[in-house]
């Protein structure tokens, strides 16, 4: 069975062909951080005038690599949610009218549910059941997953997500667009152990993280009167460290609590290699394995997309009865159930 | 010819099936959003005329300038209708349609923009074609003036959303409709003659009729103002 993906719920636009046989069969993304770049963040108007712009060339670009034509599809799958409505609308838009167009079920994904299906894709997948982390810009949750649907909510962000607070660190430091990549390529020049910030809830009891004093610790540093840019790296270094300790040590709190071995990180944070290392050496001195998407598959991307719509499609989900366009902007994770 | 149309960038949406000389056009209910009801309500006529979608020779869409929201959603339904059918895209000028529909010979169309602006061109109307003569522009009713020459008919929803605008140009004017909404079946019609003119776009060149271009600040331009980065 072959699914087409469509990924359209923030500032990437992403494509992709999966065969429930052969797997991905390819997969296009555009990336639109060099036109946000210029306002300090994404302005969901123009994001949505560049999804709709370059959808349907996507959409061709990935069939034709994919060497793949239309009438082979047996489902269109989307984002449907959560994300901003107008870029949502564009692809719900798209996906459905082709759906109905070609005659196949257009399947409405939750973009959540994609990032942690997601290192199902990649060479080493994990077994189900797992703790997921997913940690992306507007996300950070902690997630029992024991099938595709099948999610429990153990713990999340009671303010700003991980990612979040990276881009709003590294602004208040006077790092460019987008802040997470630069503040972590910054920590990596920098010696951990200078300044003394917080680690939000690491003791508190239960699996909720709380990100924004972590962000005021460091305005309270740089406004200080001593403060003197050559420190900045060591700062970063140690901001990086206060959000890992606190990831790490929910996450593996996570495992225990749920009697699991397996932790599924997802979500752009995942990409950050200080949290990688100390997730892997935390998990292997207590027999426990982690398991992340291939780099490429980490951002916002169609893949991921069309993969859980295989998934779904495959164990017999079939979408609403009447053709509509419908988005959610806002949609709890848990609330999804078994195809 | 035979073409589907959307029309979706105010509040009234319609779509409209055209079949050589005959049109049928269908209003979406007011009640729920144009995206919860457009897909049934295309798919309700189309099953309804018996007119399969692959047999189409185009969907065309009211691409503006409106809502931008509406623009979108009139576009992406297009796009993925046309591509799953194999046909082209129309994009049709939502002025151009509401000026063909008022039956006169020069008109000028202007719709509410919100944001106290309003949307406006000038047509020409020829053997029920508009030929464009000035705009399209987004600008404060106060700036708007008629093109010179002729007796200008208005249309459309700036005439009632600006009460000013209407008695500073009435006097200059033959008559005004401030109800008049671009209609599905306006944009069917205009797309024949679009068509036969070489205006049949594959999905992937069709795009929304924005006008309004300048829709954020840059930082720089946030700090140029005094504000915050
Ligand atoms: N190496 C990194 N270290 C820390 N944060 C990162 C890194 N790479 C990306 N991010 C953060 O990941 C987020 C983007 O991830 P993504 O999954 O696309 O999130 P969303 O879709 O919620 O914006 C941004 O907040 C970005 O700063």
């Amino acid at each position: 069975m072959k699914v087409l993906g469509i990924e359209t719920s923030c500032d990437e636009t992403g494509v992709a062909i999966y065969d429930t046989t052969q797997g991905l069969l390819g997969h296009t993304l555009h990336s639109q951080v060099d036109l946000h770049a210029a306002y300090g963040g994404v302005v969901p108007e123009l994001a949505s005038r560049d999804h709709i712009r370059l959808l349907p060339a996507l959409v061709r670009q990935t069939l034709e690599s994919a060497r793949c034509s239309l009438a082979e599809l047996d489902a269109v799958a989307y984002t449907a949610g959560p994300g901003l409505a107008g870029a949502l609308l564009v692809g719900a838009g798209y996906a459905e009218s082709l759906g109905l167009a070609l005659r196949v079920p257009a399947l409405p994904i939750h973009h959540l549910e994609g990032h942690l299906l997601s290192p199902l894709l990649s060479r080493d997948p994990p077994e189900f059941p797992f703790v997921a982390l997913l940690v992306s810009g507007g996300h950070t949750q902690l997630m029992e997953v024991t099938g595709v649907g099948a999610y429990r909510l153990l713990g999340e962000t009671l303010d700003d997500a991980a990612g979040e607070a990276f881009d709003k660190t590294a602004k208040l430091m006077g790092l460019g667009y987008p802040g997470g990549p630069q503040l972590a390529a910054l920590a990596a020049a920098g010696r951990v152990g200078r300044f003394a910030l917080p680690r939000p809830m690491m003791r508190a009891a239960g699996l909720d993280f709380s990100f924004s004093g972590l962000k005021t610790a460091v305005l309270n540093v740089v406004s200080a009167p001593g403060w003197d840019a050559a420190d900045a790296a060591d700062l970063a270094a140690d901001f990086q460290e206060a959000v890992v300790d606190v990831l790490c040590a929910k996450a593996m709190r996570a495992l225990e609590l749920c009697g699991l071995s397996r932790l599924v990180v997802a979500g752009g944070v995942g990409a950050n290699l200080r949290l990688r290392v100390r997730l892997d050496a935390s998990a292997r001195r207590k027999g426990r394995q982690v398991y992340y998407p291939e780099p490429e598959l980490c951002t916002d991307n169609g893949a991921m997309i069309a993969f859980a719509g295989a998934l779904r499609f495959a164990a017999g989900e079939r979408p609403h009865a009447a053709p509509a366009v419908r988005v959610r902007p806002r949609w709890p994770l848990a609330e999804l159930q078994r195809p | 010819m035979k073409i589907l149309a959307i029309e979706t960038s105010c509040e009234h949406a319609t779509v409209a099936l055209l079949c050589d000389e005959r049109v049928v056009e269908r209003a979406l209910d007011g009640h729920s959003t144009h995206s919860e009801r457009l897909l049934k309500t295309i798919s309700e006529l189309i099953v309804d005329n018996d007119q399969p979608l692959g047999e189409l020779d185009a969907i065309a869409f009211g691409a503006g300038p409106g809502a931008f929201t509406g623009l979108r959603l009139a576009c992406a339904v297009a796009q993925g209708l046309a591509t799953g059918a194999g046909i082209g895209v129309v994009p049709v000028s939502s002025l151009a349609a509401l000026s063909a529909m008022s039956g006169h010979e020069y008109v000028l169309a202007a719709t509410d923009a919100r944001m106290g602006e309003v949307y406006s061109a000038a047509f020409r109307v020829l053997d029920g074609f508009p030929v464009l003569i000035a705009g399209p522009d987004c600008q404060v009713p106060e700036q708007m003036q008629l093109p010179p020459g002729t007796q200008w008919y208005l249309a459309g929803s700036a005439f009632g959303a600006h009460p000013s605008l209407l008695r500073r140009l009435s006097a200059s004017s033959i008559g005004h409709d401030a109800i008049a909404v671009p209609q599905a079946s306006s944009i069917a019609r205009l797309a024949v003659r679009m068509i036969e003119d070489g205006g049949l776009l594959p999905p992937e060149q069709a795009a929304p009729l924005y006008v309004r271009n300048k829709v954020a600040l840059t930082t720089a331009e946030r700090l140029a103002r005094g504000g915050k980065a």
